[in-house]
C-alpha cells in the first residue's frame, strides 16, 4: 500500500436532513412553485437529491410583492440596530450549522469538503458578521448623513460559490435596509434553501427575504420586474448584458459582477515555492470554477521551464474525487454543460498549437469529471488565452520586461483579477498601479475578506461588493437637506470611480430634482 | 551513509567527472571555493520565502485527514522514525538504560509494536547506551537501533573548533552511529559562511572511524535562533553543501523548535537538492513534537513534498520523547477501540 493512497476519509452526510422535495420561500415560508419543477442532482455521482420549485412569473410577483410589504411595513422602518441584531443572528446560526451546510454545499455544487469547511462557510459566517456591524453605522458608509435604502433588490447569484454568493448578496443588502429577492442558480438552490431555514429559526420578519427558484427565464422575470429597484447580478459576461439592456432605460441600479481572465504574474525573484502554490491555487480552487480565478499564468521567461516543471510535480499531488472526502483537492465538474464547454475550449486549445498536459489520475465513472490541466506554448491570440474556461485549466504564456507583463495582463476584455509575484515591494506597487483589474493580489491569490471591496472592470463587470463600498451599492445619499451637488462634492474622485457607472449615473440623474429618482419608488409607497 | 548515485547536474559540472565526495559536489555546485564570498552570493541567489504563504502550505497539509489503515500504517511508521531522546544535565547510566529498554520494547503489551530508530544521547553516554542495546545495535533499516550523540558543544556550539572535533571524535570512537552537530549560529548570522561550511566539513571529517567508513552527520540548524524563513532556507543549502546527511532543525533547548512550516522548507531544500545533484540528504524535526496528530501531519509533508520514499530511518527522523508514548496510546486505541490512560503505556 502506497501511504499516498490515503484511506478514504468520507465527511458524513448523516448530518444533512433534506426533504424530497422544496418549495418557494415567499413571506417567510415555503410554498409550492406554480412552474414545472425540475430536480437537483450531485455532479459527483449524478444521484438525484431533491425536487425544487420552479417559480414562474406569478411566483415571481408573490416574491417582489411580499418583499416590498417587508419593506414598507418592516424592514425600512426598523433601526439599524435592530437590523444588525438579525444579521448577527443569522451569522450565528450559519456558525452553528457550518457542518451541515458545508456538506450540503460539496453535495450539491462538486467542490471539496475541504474548501467548503474552511472557505465558503466560514466566509459566509464573516460577510454577515461584517455586515452587521454596519447596519447601525450608515452614516459612515460615505454617501453622507442618513442615507436611504433603495427598496427591493433583486438577486441572482451564480452555481460556483452558492452560499457564498448569496451571502455576498444578502449581508449588505439587509445591512443597508433592503429587501430581498434572490434566485439561486438552477443547478445549485440546496443550500440557499437550507438558509431559508435558518432565516425562519432566526425570526427574520416574513418577506424580508425571499428565496425563488428555477432556471435562466426565472432570473429573467425577477430582473425584470417593475416592482424591483435594485438588480444584483454575479454570472456570466453574456448574461450580464443582457441584464443591463433589459434594465435600460428604467430607475433599476444594477451591480453586474462578471466573467474574468485573470493575469497571475510571475516574476523570476517570485519565492518560487510559494508562487507554484499561488498558481496552483490560483486556478484549481473550486475547480478552477472561479471569476476571478488566475487562468493565464504569465510567467517571467527565464524560469518558464523550472515553473512548469516544478508545477507538473505539484499537480501530481493533486488528489481528484469524491467531493465529501475529506483529502480531496479536485471535486466534480458542476454540471455536463460546463464540462462539455471546457472540453470544447481545451481541444481548441490544441487545435490552436498549444501542447496540453494533465494530471494523470484516474476518473471517476458516474459525474463530471476533469482531470487539472495545463497548457504550454500558448499564444495571446489563442482563444484560451482569450475566453473564460471557468475550470481547472492554466494557459501558460511567457514575458520577458515588466511592461511586456502588463501590457499582456491588461490585453483582455475582462479586468476583474490579477496576482504579481515577486520579492520586491517597489515591483508589486508598481505593476499593481498599472494593471487594469478591479482585485490585484501579491504574492497571493484568491483570498477574500468581507471588508474589501471586490468587483471589475471592462466587461468585467461594474459595482463592487465587499468592504464599505458594498454597502453604498445598496444606499443612495439622504435626498431632503442637502443638495445632490453637495453630496458628489463631498465623494474623493477615487471613490466616484470605484462606483463607477453606479455613481456618476446616479450623481447626474439626481442632480437636477434630487427627488425625482424616487418618484416611481413614491408610488409604491417607499418614499420617506 | 546514503552515498547514493550521483547523476550529472545541472550546475556547472566537468563533464565526465564521476562526483563522490561532498566537497567534490559543492565545489561543482557553487563553481568556485567555499568561501563567504562565493557561498554568500550562492546563498542570497537562491529565491526567497514568502512567509505567509509557507506557513498557508503547512497549514493546509495539516488538514490531510488520515484515517483507518493509513491512520495505523502512520502510527507504526512514526515508531519506526523516532530517535528516542534523553539530553538532560542529570542523565545517568541508569537512565540511559531505561531509555534504551523502550526503545527496544515499547510496549511490553504488544510485541507487534516496531523498535524506534535510534537513541539519541549525549556523548559521555554512548558507551552505556550500546552496551544496554547489545545485539540489539545496528542499521535501523534492517529493524536494530542506532546510537546517535549530539556533539561539537551541543547545544550553544560556543566553543573552539578543536573542542568540538574533539568531542565529535570521542563519541564516534566509543561507537556512536550518527552525530547530531550544531552550526556556529553566531558565524552564520555574522555571514561568515565559509567558516560555518568549513565547521560542517570538518566535524564530517572527525566522523570518519579507522576503517573507512563514517558515522552518519546530522546538522543542527537551531531555527529558533535563526528566525526569517529566509535564514533557515540557506543555512539547510549551506549544511547540505557541507556535507551533512541529515539537516535537522532544533537542539530541543530554545523555543520554538521544530515547527510544521520550518519542516516543509527544509524537505523543500532537501527536494531541490535532490533534483540537482541526484544526492538525497535526510531531514529530522525535534523538539515540541508530542502528539500522533502532530507527527502525521510530518509524514503527510514529507509523503507530499519529497515523495514516500523519504519516510525511511536514514532519510527522516522524529527527534522527541513524549511522542512515543502518545503513539503508542492511539495505537492501542486503534487495536481495542477504547483509549487507555497514561498508566497503561511505560515511562522511560
Amino acid at each position: 500500500m502506497s501511504f499516498l493512497d490515503y484511506a478514504p476519509a468520507p465527511e458524513s452526510r448523516a448530518i444533512l436532513s433534506l426533504r424530497d422535495s422544496y418549495g418557494l420561500f415567499i413571506d417567510g415560508e415555503f410554498v409550492d412553485g406554480r412552474g414545472t419543477p425540475f430536480q437537483t442532482i450531485s455532479p459527483s455521482s449524478e444521484e438525484r437529491i431533491a425536487m425544487i420549485a420552479n417559480a414562474n412569473e406569478a411566483d415571481i410577483d408573490d416574491a417582489v410583492a411580499a418583499a416590498r410589504r417587508a419593506y414598507d411595513r418592516v424592514w425600512s422602518k426598523m433601526s439599524g440596530r435592530d437590523r444588525g441584531k438579525y444579521l448577527f443572528r443569522i451569522a450565528r446560526l450559519v456558525q452553528e450549522r457550518a457542518r451541515e451546510l458545508a456538506v450540503a454545499e460539496s453535495l450539491d455544487n462538486g467542490k471539496p469538503i475541504k474548501e467548503s469547511r474552511d472557505v465558503d462557510v466560514p466566509l459566509v459566517a464573516a460577510w454577515f458578521f461584517y455586515y452587521a456591524g454596519w447596519a447601525d453605522k450608515l452614516d459612515h458608509a460615505g454617501l453622507g448623513a442618513d442615507p436611504r435604502s433603495l427598496g427591493v433588490a433583486a438577486q441572482v447569484i451564480p452555481w460556483n460559490f452558492p452560499l457564498l454568493m448569496l451571502a455576498w448578496k444578502i449581508a449588505p443588502a439587509l445591512a443597508a435596509g433592503n429587501t430581498v429577492v434572490l434566485k439561486p442558480a438552477e443547478t445549485t438552490p440546496l443550500t440557499a434553501l437550507i438558509f431559508a431555514e435558518i432565516l425562519q429559526q432566526a425570526d427574520l420578519p416574513a418577506g424580508v427575504v425571499n428565496i425563488v427558484t428555477g432556471a435562466g427565464d426565472t432570473g429573467a422575470a425577477l430582473v425584470a420586474h417593475e416592482g424591483v429597484d435594485k438588480v444584483a447580478f454575479t454570472g456570466s459576461t453574456a448574461v450580464g448584458r443582457a441584464i443591463a439592456k433589459q434594465i435600460a432605460g428604467t430607475d433599476k441600479r444594477a451591480t453586474l459582477e462578471l466573467g474574468g481572465k485573470a493575469a497571475n504574474i510571475v516574476f523570476d525573484d517570485a519565492p518560487i515555492d510559494q508562487a507554484i502554490e499561488g498558481i496552483v491555487n490560483g486556478i484549481f480552487f473550486n475547480q478552477g470554477h472561479v471569476c476571478c480565478a488566475g487562468s493565464r499564468l504569465l510567467v517571467q521567461e527565464n524560469i518558464h521551464d523550472e515553473v512548469v516543471e516544478r508545477l507538473k510535480t505539484r499537480l501530481s499531488t493533486l488528489r481528484l474525487g469524491d467531493p465529501l472526502d475529506k483529502n480531496t483537492d479536485i471535486g466534480a465538474i458542476n454540471s455536463r454543460e460546463q464540462l462539455d464547454r471546457i472540453r470544447a475550449l481545451s481541444d481548441a486549445g490544441v487545435e490552436e498549437g498549444a501542447e496540453r498536459w494533465s494530471v494523470p489520475c484516474e476518473i471517476p465513472e458516474n459525474g463530471f469529471w476533469y482531470a487539472p490541466t495545463i497548457f504550454t506554448n500558448v499564444q495571446t491570440s489563442s482563444r484560451i488565452a482569450r475566453e473564460e474556461i471557468f475550470g481547472p485549466v492554466l494557459s501558460v504564456l511567457t514575458f520577458r520586461t515588466p511592461q511586456e507583463a502588463i501590457a499582456k495582463a491588461n490585453n483582455t476584455p475582462y479586468g476583474l483579477s490579477a496576482g504579481i509575484w515577486t520579492d520586491k515591494g517597489s515591483r508589486i506597487l508598481a505593476v499593481a498601479d498599472q494593471l487594469r483589474a478591479g482585485v490585484i493580489w501579491a504574492n497571493t491569490f484568491n483570498r477574500f475578506d468581507p471588508s474589501s471591496p471586490f468587483g471589475g472592470y471592462k466587461e468585467s463587470g461594474y459595482g463592487r461588493e465587499g468592504g464599505r463600498h458594498g454597502l453604498a451599492a445598496y444606499l443612495s445619499p439622504a435626498p431632503i437637506g442637502r443638495s445632490a451637488a453637495q453630496v458628489t462634492a463631498g465623494r474623493s474622485g477615487a471613490q466616484r470611480r470605484i462606483e463607477g457607472a453606479d455613481a456618476s449615473a446616479e450623481a447626474s440623474a439626481s442632480k437636477p430634482k434630487p427627488r425625482a429618482r424616487r418618484a416611481g419608488a413614491a408610488k409604491k409607497g417607499a418614499a420617506k | 551513509m546514503n552515498e547514493s548515485q550521483v547523476t550529472p547536474m545541472s550546475a556547472p559540472v566537468n563533464p565526465g567527472t564521476a562526483l563522490v565526495t561532498a566537497r567534490e559536489r559543492a565545489l561543482a555546485v557553487l563553481g568556485g571555493e567555499p568561501d563567504d564570498q562565493t557561498l554568500g552570493r550562492y546563498l542570497h541567489g537562491i529565491p526567497g520565502v514568502d512567509a505567509v504563504g509557507l506557513e498557508q502550505r503547512a497549514a493546509a497539509l495539516g488538514t490531510r485527514s488520515i484515517k483507518t489503515t493509513s491512520k495505523r500504517w502512520a502510527l507504526d511508521k512514526i515508531i519506526s522514525l523516532i530517535d528516542l531522546t534523553t539530553l538532560e544535565g542529570a542523565d545517568t547510566p541508569g537512565k540511559v538504560r531505561s531509555l534504551v529498554a523502550k526503545a527496544m520494547n515499547p510496549d511490553p503489551a504488544d510485541p507487534t509494536v516496531p523498535r524506534v530508530a535510534a537513541v539519541c544521547v549525549y556523548g559521555d553516554m554512548v558507551p552505556f547506551a550500546i552496551e544496554a542495546l547489545g545485539a540489539a545495535h545496528g542499521d535501523p533499516d534492517d529493524g536494530l537501533i542506532s546510537v546517535a550523540a549530539v556533539a561539537t558543544a551541543f547545544p550553544s556550539g560556543r566553543s573552539s573548533l578543536e573542542i568540538k572535533l574533539a568531542d565529535t571524535a570521542e563519541a564516534v570512537a566509543a561507537g556512536a552511529d550518527e552525530i547530531d552537530m550544531v552550526i556556529d549560529r553566531g558565524a552564520f548570522l555574522a555571514g561568515r559562511y565559509g567558516e560555518v561550511f568549513d565547521q560542517i566539513a570538518a566535524v564530517k571529517e572527525a566522523c570518519r572511524r579507522p576503517d573507512g567508513t563514517s558515522a552518519s552527520l546530522k546538522v543542527i540548524l537551531e531555527t529558533g535562533e535563526l528566525v526569517t524563513y529566509d535564514n533557515v532556507r540557506r543555512a539547510s543549502w549551506l549544511a547540505i553543501l557541507a556535507g551533512g546527511d541529515f539537516i535537522k532543525t532544533s537542539t530541543g533547548k530554545v523555543a520554538p523548535a521544530a515547527t510544521l512550516p520550518v519542516t516543509l522548507l527544509m524537505l523543500e531544500v532537501v527536494r531541490d537538492w535532490h533534483r540537482l545533484t541526484g544526492h538525497r540528504v535526510g531531514v529530522k524535526p525535534a523538539g515540541g513534537i508530542r502528539s500522533s496528530k502532530d507527527a502525521i501531519k510530518y509524514l503527510v509533508t514529507v509523503a507530499e513534498t519529497v515523495g514516500e520514499e523519504w519516510l525511511v530511518p536514514h532519510l527522516f527522523r522524529f527527534g522527541a520523547s513524549s511522542l512515543l508514548n502518545d503513539v503508542l496510546l492511539q495505537r492501542q486505541k486503534m487495536t481495542s477501540g477504547h483509549y487507555s490512560g497514561a498508566d497503561y503505556v511505560t515511562i522511560d
